[in-house]
């Protein structure tokens, strides 16, 4: 399977497109002639000259959703394209809600298997090979399609980085979704946004993540205080978010964000491989945990077997009477 | 209101498995077990039937060697029966021949919904349920934290990157669910007695009138053309904290420029 042609999932969020879309196109670019994306509601006239700056040429757009969750229309609009023979020969979904939710949709449409939780992609022999982290990022599998095409790959987020190309504004070209009748039927009736102040968890320079051995909710105030200090942002591990000391949106790895910051610091996080996977590209890891043997310590650059209510407290202090 | 939940049954997270360098294959031991993530969709499934005055949940699961004990533990929870689809032809099915197979089964029991969770622990790849829902024609609801049932819809507290959404959908529809949305219960005794007599039926893919060529490894159209170690990080530095830890953390980010 020769790879001329890839389309890039571009998900819009607050009227531009999220950053994992622009890696996408960006390592496109290096493994196709042609990058297309496909994007959906309102802002996509004026997202088209963003998404040239990083190399695309047409936006194919669905348009306005009626509020129906992106999954069936935009799966429908892309599998419209590839009937019609416009199609391209691998599809690129960032690892988000929609993503996964269009690129599953899409794979039962096409009769096609999705290969999901990919780190890198490769161009090899014709075709494309993927990666992905097991075992918290231990070992690397190699994986590809057999058989006749378009693939689909969902693409963790931070795989690549984002590089402009200078390309001029990309072309939008009409790709409504055809009537897939009561399987759309789900819609949004409302959205909440949960405030969130400072740094963006994902852009950071400097997490401070905190996790079950704070021991209550209550002990979270250390993580956020730190995290103000430092200027970054505060994560969490999934046992306390499914506990409900903070919201889902704090939460780091495999079903979280996936972080890459300076430094990221991690308090009372045991380290299971689901953490791991979404922290363990940062460049310097500085664990805290009071069990010596905690898998944590094995990713740290500097780890410190002590308590956390002793050392958070100090290292607050210490950081304020600098000023 | 009839429920199936779509419940994976995994080698025990605890004894990880080792894959396999030369033969790529995922080397396991020992009996299967609920997937930790399937126990939330299985209590929702019974919090929602008991909320609508009655009804039946079915759990749905597809495994080898006619693997059980993980949907005895469902059973004893409080599912009413099951459906396992357990065949030799179905080794090395990847997610798109499961969902086909889950899909087939799930038709079966005529459901006014189906729970399954985001995604599995062992595969993770959080694609089978909605493939399900697309092959059986329903709207699909992922990733919800909250659920209800108010007449002939579900409503649903679906998470996003900012916050949530709140998103409505006739029935029948798929719903998937995030670990946290309900505190699965602890099987009682009794329940664990019961779960012994409950229905278990077991069918072949020929039973479910699947074509073999689809699914198994002569279905699945991808492959693992090699797995290697990732690099490994340096060892760090430890420091046993007796009163200044915190110190060498202040340093450790000022030669970083942090501070
Ligand atoms: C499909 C799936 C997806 C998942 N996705 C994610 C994900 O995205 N993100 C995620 O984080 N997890 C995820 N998990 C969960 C993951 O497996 C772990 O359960 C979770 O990360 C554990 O969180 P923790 O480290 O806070 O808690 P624990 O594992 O309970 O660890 C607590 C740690 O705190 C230490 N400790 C206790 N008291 C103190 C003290 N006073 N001072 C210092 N240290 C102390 C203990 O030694 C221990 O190491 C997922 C699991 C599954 C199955
Ligand atoms: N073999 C299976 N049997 C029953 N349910 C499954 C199976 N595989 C996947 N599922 C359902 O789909 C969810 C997501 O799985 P996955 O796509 O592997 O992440 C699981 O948590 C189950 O609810």
């Amino acid at each position: 399977m020769s790879v001329d042609k890839i389309w890039v999932l571009a998900e819009v969020v607050d009227g531009a497109p999220i950053t994992t879309s622009l890696e996408l196109i960006t390592q496109a670019r290096s493994l196709a002639g042609t990058v297309e994306a496909v994007a959906w509601g309102d802002a996509t006239p004026s997202v088209a000259a963003t998404l040239g700056e990083y190399g695309v040429t047409t936006v194919h757009d669905v348009g306005d959703l009626g509020g129906a969750l992106p999954g069936v229309p935009v799966a429908a609009a892309i599998a419209a394209a590839v009937a019609a023979g416009a199609g391209p020969d691998a599809v690129l979904f960032p690892a988000t809600y929609d993503g996964r939710d269009i690129a599953g949709r899409l794979s039962a449409k096409l009769d096609r298997p999705v290969l999901t939780n990919v780190v890198d992609l490769i161009a090899d022999d014709g075709g494309l090979v993927t990666q992905h982290a097991i075992f918290g990022g231990t070992q690397v599998v190699s994986a590809r399609f057999t058989g006749e095409g378009p693939g689909i790959y969902v693409v963790r987020a931070k795989s690549f980085p984002a590089e402009p190309s200078g390309g001029a504004p990309a072309s939008a070209v009409a790709a409504p979704a055809p009537d897939t009748g009561a399987t759309n039927a789900a819609r949004i009736v409302a959205r909440h946004v949960e405030e969130r102040t400072g740094p963006k968890l994902d852009e950071a320079a400097v997490v401070v993540s905190g996790g079950r051995g704070l021991g209550e909710r209550d002990s979270y105030a250390l993580i956020e205080e730190l995290a103000t200090l430092l200027r970054g942002a505060a994560g969490a591990s999934r046992a306390i978010v499914d506990a409900g000391w903070v919201p889902y949106s704090h939460q780091v790895g495999q079903t979280g964000k996936t972080v890459k910051p300076t430094v990221y610091l991690a308090c009372g996080i045991s380290g299971a491989t689901q953490h791991l996977v979404g922290m363990k590209n940062s460049k310097n890891i500085v664990a805290i945990n009071k069990d010596a043997d905690a898998p944590i310590f094995s990713v740290a650059d500097l780890g410190i077997v002590g308590d956390v209510h002793k050392v958070l407290p100090k290292l607050i202090d210490a950081l304020k009477s600098r000023g | 209101m009839n429920v199936v939940v779509c419940v994976k049954q995994i080698p025990d997270p605890a004894a990880p498995p080792a894959l396999d360098a030369g033969t790529k294959n995922l080397v396991r031991a020992g009996k299967l077990i609920l997937d930790d993530s399937d126990a939330y969709g299985v209590e929702m499934a019974l919090q929602l039937a008991d909320a609508a005055g009655g009804g039946e949940v079915t759990l749905v699961s597809m495994a080898p060697n006619g693997e059980t004990s993980g949907l005895r533990t469902a059973l004893a929870m409080g599912a009413a029966k099951a459906i396992l689809v357990s065949d030799d032809s179905l080794a090395g099915t990847d997610a798109l021949g499961t969902a086909k197979v889950l899909a087939a089964a799930v038709k079966r029991a005529e459901p006014d919904l189906v729970l399954a969770a985001t995604e599995s622990t062992d595969g993770y790849t959080g694609t089978t349920p909605v493939q399900v829902a697309e092959l059986l024609g329903l709207p699909s609801v992922t990733f919800a934290k909250k659920v209800e049932i108010t007449g002939n819809s579900v409503k649903v507290e679906r998470q996003t990157e900012a916050g949530y959404d709140e998103v409505e959908s006739p029935l029948p529809a798929l719903v998937t669910v995030t670990a946290g949305v309900v505190e699965p219960r602890y099987p009682s005794f009794k329940g664990i007695m019961a779960a012994k007599s409950k229905p278990v039926e077991i069918l072949t893919v020929a039973e479910l009138g699947l074509d073999a060529g689809e699914i198994g490894a002569a279905g699945a159209r991808q492959e693992i053309t090699q797995v290697a170690d990732a690099e490994a990080r340096a060892a760090g530095e430890i420091v046993v904290d007796e009163g200044e830890g915190h110190q060498r953390v202040i340093e450790f980010l000022e030669q970083l420029k942090v501070l």
